[in-house]
C-alpha cells in the first residue's frame, strides 16, 4: 500500500500491521527517514517537499512489484510525506513483512535506495538564510544502480 | 473534409524548474514529428530563465507519468513533464 500525505503517520502502528500480514510472517524490516540540520546546507529548519501527483505513486508501485518479483514479500508499505516538514519531523516510512529477516531487509532497502532516485518528489531546505532545491547525490544513484548487479 | 482539430499536448514543470520559469503546466499546439527534446529546443528558445532547459544542469523527461528522453516521441494529448533529478526520501 502506498500513501502520499501531508499528515504525520505512526510508525507503531504501522509496523503492527505488518505483523498481523499472516502467519508465515516471520521478519518485519522497517525504516523511518526524518528532517535532520544538516543536508546541502547547514542550519536547516525545515522542508519543503513537491511531488508528481500520479507519476510518484505508479513508480513506487513499480518498485514494490519488483521487490516482490525478487524477494519474499507477505506485505510492504510506503508512506511519504509531501508539504512543510519541521526539522526532526518524519518524511519516509517504507515496510516490509517476509518470512524471513534476509528478504525483509534487503526488500525494503532496495524499495528505499530506489525510490530516493526514481520516485518523482523534490526536497527544499529551509534555512535562516532561505531556501534552496536539494541536489541529486551521486552516493544516492550508486547505492540505487547497486541494486541492478546483485 | 476538414481535418479534426489536433488536442494540445500539456506541459508541466516541477521543483526548481516551475519556480525558475515562473510556470507550473502550459500547452503547446503538435506538429509532426515532435519529439520531448524538440519541445525543450523550442522553449529554451524563448530566452531568459528558459535557456536553462538547453543548458548545463540535467532536465529530466517523463511523457504520460513515464520517464522518457529527448528523442520519446510525443502528439496529442499528451501529457509532458520536465523537471530537475528527484531528491525523495
Amino acid at each position: 500500500m502506498i500513501s502520499i500525505q501531508t499528515d504525520d503517520f505512526d510508525p507503531a502502528a504501522e509496523y503492527q500491521a505488518l505483523r498481523n500480514s499472516g502467519s508465515d510472517t516471520g521478519a518485519v524490516a522497517t525504516f523511518t527517514g526524518l528532517v535532520r540540520a544538516s543536508g546541502d546546507q547547514t542550519g536547516v529548519t525545515g522542508l519543503f517537499l513537491e511531488h508528481y501527483p500520479g507519476m510518484t505513486e505508479g513508480v513506487i508501485q513499480q518498485l514494490m512489484d519488483q521487490a516482490s518479483e525478487r524477494w519474499d514479500i507477505r506485505a510492504a508499505r510506503v508512506i511519504h510525506r509531501v508539504g512543510s516538514l519541521a526539522l526532526q519531523e518524519q518524511i519516509v516510512f517504507v515496510g516490509v513483512a517476509s518470512a524471513h529477516r534476509g528478504d525483509a531487509f534487503a526488500a525494503c532497502e532496495f524499495i528505499m535506495d530506489a525510490l530516493k532516485t526514481t520516485a518523482p518528489f523534490w526536497k527544499k531546505e529551509i534555512t535562516e538564510q532561505g531556501a534552496q532545491w536539494v541536489e541529486q547525490k551521486t552516493s544516492d544513484l550508486e547505492r540505487s544502480q547497486g541494486w541492478d548487479q546483485n | 473534409m476538414t481535418e479534426p482539430e489536433a488536442k494540445p499536448l500539456t506541459v508541466r514543470f516541477f521543483a526548481r524548474l516551475r519556480e525558475e520559469l515562473g510556470v507550473e503546466e502550459l500547452t503547446l499546439p503538435t506538429e509532426a514529428d515532435l519529439t520531448a527534446g524538440r519541445i525543450l529546443e523550442q522553449l529554451a528558445s524563448r530566452g531568459g530563465a528558459w535557456t536553462q532547459l538547453k543548458g548545463s544542469q540535467p532536465v529530466m523527461i517523463a511523457v504520460n507519468q513515464t520517464m522518457a528522453k529527448e528523442s520519446t516521441a510525443v502528439g496529442a494529448g499528451d501529457e509532458v513533464a520536465f523537471f530537475p533529478p528527484v531528491t525523495g526520501g
